[in-house]
């Protein structure tokens, strides 16, 4: 499986707080990999390092087998193959979704209007939502505002999406349709890192997950493994808390 | 393609944004039917307070009618500040001046504008490479700001048509003025643009940046919009005492209302003129202020829903 | 429970009100609702100057000044030449006007020390109630309209109204007002050579009003304006000591009618021992004398026709 994007010794600090520690992973083509660990462990700061929103102190990033992480590197254009989503969805309040999914494909991609609203109607009702298509954000619950950032990344059709805690600010009741909507893109073959606390959505879809830890990927494997049987005792800890607060 | 989440609609019920209503209690023995007990409470309130209201300016309106008059010096002060001929008298010679403080501020104010937000948007920018820009953006606004708008517009009305030799439109006094006072109320509007601009969350930014808009799309579709809808109350602020200081021109020559009435005081040696022009300013600026009251309270009904008491 | 707050602040009100009318009480000092003759500088009769001259001004004046002792005079701020020379120093009675008073207040019966001298600008003459002086002087015009506000004395001096501007100004050589219409006209605030202007001169385009002379100076100087209507005392000094390269165009025929007053209070005490002064300094010459000493430099100009 050829690697779609390679994280390679990655380093990161805010001031003198050092919060990614020589990170590695790989992620193949069309693969899902769940990133997990506690607050803090830098997850989603490694998802935001990937996007290049921050750059990184050392090491490279490869994608497709372009160092994008080199200084100088135009940062842009690898925006639009990356698709991101974030846990408070970030919707534009001051336009309707049509326009919030429509924005990005006409001003970066330069497609004609009447196209892209087709395409974002279409992929809203893929999605269930194509009754909002004329509302603002602030009349939707959250659920509903988090299907459609993650349709909002999807418009820009880009080769990998990156999903951090996007579950986190739902209330139980809505996570469940969030994440259909990523079962469903893992059906449509996407490319995904996602880091998130739903233990057992992650055991469920994941190719790979990997445990972050103080700022390294301390352990990764297969989720049987990972979850039944993690080899390192920080993993094993981890999941202990996990398990302890109802959370697997 | 299967539709995703049939099941999982139970948000379909969207909580409303609009006037909060009393909770409907089941009516208890001895209730009102129709009209709940909160209702009944809340239209108690508002009966005793607008008595309160009514009863204390009818108190204070008579206080001042009373003991105003008591003064010694009441009758020459009225025949002096509000004789009625003399405003009568005065109004229509003031009429045309005032339509050029009108005319001034309606050039005036949208250059502002403009010209605040480009500063605001300077004093943002990110990249290294434009620093340049964002220097001189701050010390444009630190110097402008640091004097006094009506020195000036005595320095910019006065200095700068001497340069020339020639009588032109660009070397008449009340466009130097009109110049003055755009470059200083444009860093003040600058200030507030940036404020507005600051006060977006970085995740905006973030969300943005990540679809692949570029730093100066960003702020034009993403940032300044937002910006723009939440400054405008403080905007407004400015833009009523913008028309105000229209008047400063004066200084340079230019007969505007206040300086026609300040003529027609000097005629008469009676100050009613001045009240007249008073209240020819009061006609624009009133609405004006209504208008950016109201305007703050849509805007906070739309952003936080339910308002405390 | 909350019909205490609505008490509470009515008894609140009504107290306050009790003490203000209480505070405010019976001021009784001088009632302003009298009935006011209307004080027009009225010619005197021959039977008022035999009585005024054997009247002494000194004996009038005494304890009418709004200080024991000391006759308070007011000038503007700056005052210029050649009314006041020293703008510093005013009661060296250098400048027309700054001798003037000097010599009412000789009159008067108080010299020296006696006299100080407080600047006031031009428009607290017109605000109602006390003054903070005897009599102000800073070339008031007496018209009736004012006269109906503040008192004036008789004439000391009359100034017709002139134009000035650059030597090299296409109006230099004007001999009719409507050679003057096109320019570019400044006047100072607070003077009546607006009304010459507005209404004689009637320019194509609006006169500038400035604050005062200085600021009209300025403008002109920067090119803003083509030339300024002042007092031709005014014009002359400007154009032969203080901008070089201008010259006085002319002076408007018919406007040496205005007469200067010295300004009082309503129904001022004082204002008929003034003007006992100003008749005997006509009588001994020494106005004309005063008039001779500072203005003679300041009266030539050529004419220039009103039609």
């Amino acid at each position: 499986m050829p690697v779609k994007l390679r994280v390679e010794h990655v380093r990161k600090s805010f001031g003198s707080k050092v919060v990614l520690d020589d990170v590695t992973l790989d992620v193949g083509a069309h693969q899902v990999v769940c990133l997990i660990g506690a607050s803090g462990s830098g997850k989603s700061t490694l998802l935001r390092c990937i996007n290049l929103l921050e750059p990184i102190d050392d090491g490279s990033i490869w994608l497709d087998g372009v160092d994008i992480a080199e200084p100088g590197h135009d940062a842009d254009p690898v925006r639009r193959r990356v698709g991101m989503v974030f846990q408070s969805y970030n919707l534009f309040p001051h336009m309707s979704v049509l326009r919030n999914i429509t924005l990005a494909p006409t001003k970066v991609l330069k497609r004609p209007t009447a196209e892209a609203e087709r395409s974002a109607i279409e992929l809203l009702e893929r999605f269930g939502l194509d009754d909002k298509a004329s509302a603002y954000p602030d009349q939707l619950s959250g659920g509903q505002q988090q299907r459609v950032a993650i349709v909002r990344a999807l418009a820009m059709q880009p080769e990998i999406m990156l999903l951090d805690e996007v579950t986190a600010a739902l209330d139980p009741v809505l996570v469940g349709e969030v994440l259909n909507v990523i079962r469903d893109m893992r059906k449509l073959g996407m490319t995904m890192v996602l880091a998130t606390h739903e233990m057992g959505f992650a055991r469920e879809i994941a190719d790979r997950v990997c445990f972050l830890h103080q700022g390294r990927v301390v352990e990764q494997g297969v989720p049987e493994q990972m979850f039944s049987e993690p080899e390192r005792p920080e993993t094993r800890d981890f999941l202990a808390r996990v398990i302890a607060s109802g959370r697997l | 393609m299967n539709r995703v989440s049939e099941g999982a609609d139970a948000d379909a019920s969207v909580p409303s944004r609009s006037d909060s209503h009393p909770d409907q209690l089941r009516p208890t023995q001895g209730q009102r039917p129709g009209r709940s007990r909160r209702a009944a409470y809340d239209l108690r309130q508002r009966r005793r307070s607008t008595l309160v209201a009514a009863v204390s300016t009818v108190l204070v309106v008579s206080a001042i009618a009373m003991i105003v008059p008591l003064t010694p010096g009441w009758d020459r002060v009225r025949a002096s500040f509000f004789d009625w001929d003399t405003f009568v008298d005065s109004l229509p010679q003031l009429w045309d001046p005032f339509l050029l403080n009108l005319r001034i501020f309606a050039i005036c104010a949208p250059c502002i504008i403009v010209v605040g937000m480009l500063v605001a948007v300077a004093r943002n920018v990110r990249s290294p490479a434009l620093f340049p820009l964002r220097l001189f953006a701050t010390i444009y606004t630190d110097v402008v700001r640091g004097v006094p708008v009506i020195l000036w517009i005595l320095l910019i009305g006065f200095g700068v048509p001497g340069l020339f030799d020639e009588r032109a439109w660009y070397t008449k006094s009340v466009v130097w003025g009109g110049f003055a006072l755009v470059m200083c109320y444009s860093a003040y509007v600058a200030e507030v643009f940036r404020a507005g601009i600051e006060g977006i969350h970085e995740s905006q930014r973030a969300a943005s940046r990540s679809l692949g808009l570029s730093s100066s799309q960003t702020m034009r579709t993403v940032v300044l919009p937002q910006a723009v809808r939440r400054v405008v109350p403080p905007l407004m602020n400015d833009m009523v005492s913008l028309q105000k200081d229209v008047a400063l021109v004066s200084v340079l020559g230019t007969v505007e209302a206040l300086r026609r009435a300040q003529i027609l005081v000097s005629q008469s040696f009676n100050f009613t003129p001045y009240v007249a022009a008073a209240v020819l300013f009061l006609c624009v600026s009133i609405p004006l202020t209504r208008l950016t009251d109201h305007l703050m309270a849509r805007q906070r009904r739309r952003t936080s829903g339910t308002a405390v008491a | 429970m909350t019909r205490v707050p609505t008490t509470r602040f009515v008894l609140a009100a009504v107290i306050a009100g009790t003490m203000v009318l209480a505070a405010c009480g019976d001021d009784t000092e001088e009632s302003t609702t009298e009935e006011t003759e209307a004080t027009e500088p009225a010619a005197e009769t021959p039977a008022d100057t035999t009585a005024a001259a054997a009247a002494d001004p000194a004996a009038c004046a005494a304890g009418n000044t709004i200080t024991d002792g000391v006759l308070t005079v007011a000038t503007g701020e700056p005052a210029f030449p050649p009314y006041v020379i020293n703008d510093a120093t005013p009661e060296d009675g250098q400048g027309l006007e700054a001798a003037v008073a000097m010599a009412v207040a000789k009159e008067l019966g108080f010299e020296g020390a006696a006299v100080t001298w407080v600047r006031t600008p031009f428009e607290t003459v017109i605000a109602p109630g006390p003054k903070d002086f005897d009599f102000n002087l800073q070339q008031y015009t007496i018209t009736a309209e004012r006269a109906e506000v503040v008192d004036f004395s008789d004439g000391y001096y009359s100034a017709a109204q002139a134009v000035f501007g650059l030597a090299d100004s296409s109006a230099a050589a004007a001999t009719s007002v409507s050679e003057l219409k096109d320019l570019n006209i400044g006047v100072a605030a607070g003077t009546t050579s607006i009304a010459y202007v507005e209404d004689v001169i009637q320019p194509t385009n609006t006169v500038q009003v400035f604050n005062d002379n200085a600021a009209a100076k300025v403008a002109l100087e920067s090119n803003q304006i083509d030339a300024i209507v002042s007092d031709l005392p005014t014009a002359l000094y400007v154009t032969a000591v203080e901008i070089e390269g201008t010259k006085v165009f002319g002076q408007i025929e018919g406007s040496g009618t205005d007469q200067f007053g010295l300004l009082l209070a309503k129904d001022s005490p004082l204002t008929e021992c003034v003007n006992l002064a100003l008749a005997n300094l006509e009588a001994s010459g020494e106005l004309a004398g005063i008039t001779t000493t500072w203005m003679s430099e300041y009266t030539e100009a050529p004419l220039i026709s009103a039609s």
